[in-house]
């Protein structure tokens, strides 16, 4: 493994100059889809749900739905998008013949696939404030952890990339890791009602330790879960940052 | 001392020998050209000197750095323009060149002012905020020499510089090459075109096969292997069997190909009598006799 630079920044910053050029198309969509499932979910469906201790649901899912669509932004980024620079346009191979390395282009991506989590989180969290569904500031810590679990996601998503032999293999990554952890890592539900078992495997799904912390600070109520949860979050970070660095030079050097 | 020395380089793409065993010495200013059919390997050695693809065996320096150890530093001082068009296509026409520069870290305002002048330069000011796609090929093509630029590189490498260019776009671009080259830039250009070659190259190595078969200026090779001029027989108004004894029997040396017979002699003597007409021998004949005239697949 070879470390990565400060020039991963110029990375970052090209993606953002791209996204800015074009954040009507990119942007808004990706904001629209979880305004309407909170609001739907929450609104339509939580009029016919009694929560214990009398929580709103729209409480209970508004952090869920943060840190899920956190994980979409990232994963998105890191996979089709950055699929497409590689492969289609070659805008890595016209970066390597700069003074910038593969670790810096695999560390600018993954640092802006961050940055997508850290914009969508922050944005749904300001909806639900305007809405008055945030009980604790706490909650002004949420952005940080969207950021961290950003990191974790986009890791994940561009390891899977530097693998990938073609397109359409991302199928398989969403419908086979993304969409279960959505449905299945406690955003819609608590999973109080699965048997035990399916409790502590839910433990694997990187989305389940980032629910657990955004709800967490949304309520403002601390537990010991949210100190392993955060743990957790580091270790996929550090694990899948490193590696993932040394899949992209295997794939970008020929 | 030269500025870019290759060592016994050698390329493999798992089984396949790309690149095998080449050494070759790039005198600051000068332009070098590698000239070879396709797949000879000429991109192959451009990626290694670059420093995008890394090498089998063998080194390379480039300026007395070791490329292994200093590809930062090798790439900073190098433009490289790629045989294939990498624009960035999510920027427009001018973004491209800024967020270049920034790869480079070149200071903003130096960045505008020589984006601007490259803009000039290749004839590209009026499309300065277009989207790559709305360009012509041969548009792109420009923006990719001129983006190969930004960092006022000592040494340019171009790959196919000219391919998709109108006449006076290429000759805009030789024009440009020269004033580089005027400057002090060493340029290392790879091209199937041999008037190019002959017209920009002060040397240039002839590759088939990954090997270098001869490298020398393109005069020495045409002198070397041609002589002078050609003996051109167009067999349509000959009878072919009864010229080719002919030239036999004056112990000729000759070749046929597309029903036309070259005869290569410097001897007048030898030649007097014969049918036909006298050419002046060109780089391309020497291509042709060094790389064979049949297509490698
Ligand atoms: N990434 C790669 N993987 C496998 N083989 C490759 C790769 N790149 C090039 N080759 C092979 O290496 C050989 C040399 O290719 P190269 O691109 O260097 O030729 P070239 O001289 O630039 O040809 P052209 O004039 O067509 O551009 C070819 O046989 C080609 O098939
Ligand atoms: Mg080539």
């Amino acid at each position: 493994m070879r470390p990565f630079s400060w020039r991963f920044l110029r990375i970052w910053q090209r993606n953002r100059d791209v996204f800015f050029r074009l954040w009507h198309s990119e942007g808004v969509g990706a904001i629209i889809e979880p305004i309407l499932i909170l609001l739907a979910f929450g609104m339509g469906m939580g009029a016919f749900i009694n929560l214990e201790g009398g929580q709103r649901y729209i409480e209970f899912i508004a952090p869920g739905i943060i840190a899920a669509y956190a994980m979409f932004a990232a994963s998105f980024e890191c996979t089709y998008a950055c699929y497409f620079r590689m492969e289609q346009q070659y805008t890595y191979d016209a970066i390597l013949a700069t003074p910038l390395n593969v670790e810096d282009v695999t560390a600018g991506e993954i640092f802006w696939g961050a940055t997508r989590s850290f914009m969508t989180g922050c944005i749904i969290l300001a909806i639900a404030a305007a809405f008055q569904l945030v009980p604790s500031p706490w909650a002004l810590l949420i952005p940080l952890v969207v950021a961290l679990s950003g990191v974790m996601f986009s890791s994940i998503a561009l390891f899977y990339t530097s693998l990938a032999p073609s397109i359409y293999t991302f199928n398989f990554f969403f419908t086979l890791f993304i969409t279960p952890m959505f449905l299945l890592s406690g955003v819609f539900f608590p999973l109080t009602g699965f048997p035990k078992i399916v409790q502590t495997l839910s433990w694997i799904a990187p989305l389940t330790p980032v629910a657990k912390l955004t709800r967490g600070l949304f309520q403002g109520e601390f537990h010991p879960e949210m100190l392993l949860s955060l743990g957790i979050i580091i270790f996929w970070s550090v694990v899948f940052f490193c590696i993932t660095l040394v899949t992209m030079r295997r794939r970008l050097t020929k | 001392m030269a500025i870019i020395i290759a060592r016994n380089l050698t390329k493999k793409f798992k089984e396949l020998t790309a690149v095998d065993n080449i050494s070759l010495e790039i005198e600051e200013g000068e332009c070098f050209g590698l000239l070879g059919p396709n797949g000879a390997g000429k991109t192959s050695i451009i990626r290694m000197i670059t420093a995008v693809s890394p090498v089998t065996h063998g080194d390379i320096w480039v300026m007395g750095k070791d490329l292994k150890r200093y590809p930062r530093e090798v790439k900073a001082i190098l433009g490289v323009i790629p045989q294939m068009d990498n624009l960035d296509e999510d920027l427009t026409v001018i973004q491209n060149l800024l967020t270049f520069a920034r790869y480079f870290a070149i200071h903003k305002d130096v960045a505008y002012r020589r984006s601007l002048e490259i803009l000039h330069l290749m004839k590209l000011e009026g499309k300065r905020d277009s989207r790559i796609e709305e360009l012509s090929g041969g548009m792109k093509r420009r923006l990719l020499i001129g983006r190969g630029l930004i960092n006022a590189p000592k040494i340019i490498i171009l790959d196919e510089p000219s391919i998709g260019l109108d006449p006076q776009a290429r000759h805009m671009v030789w024009q440009k090459l020269r004033e580089l080259k005027a400057q002090g830039v060493t340029q290392l250009l790879c091209t199937q075109n041999m008037e190019e070659a002959a017209r920009i190259c002060d040397r240039v190595a002839i590759i088939h096969q990954g090997r270098i078969v001869d490298i020398d200026t393109p005069q020495g090779l045409v002198a070397k292997y041609m002589g002078s001029q050609i003996w051109e027989i167009d067999l349509v108004s000959v009878e072919r069997d009864s010229i080719i004894s002919e030239l036999e029997s004056r112990r000729l040396e000759f070749e046929e190909f597309s029903g036309i017979i070259h005869v290569f002699s410097t001897d007048n003597k030898l030649i007097e009598g014969l049918p036909g007409t006298a050419r002046a021998a060109t780089l391309e004949d020497v291509f042709f006799k060094l790389t064979g005239r049949s297509l490698v697949e």
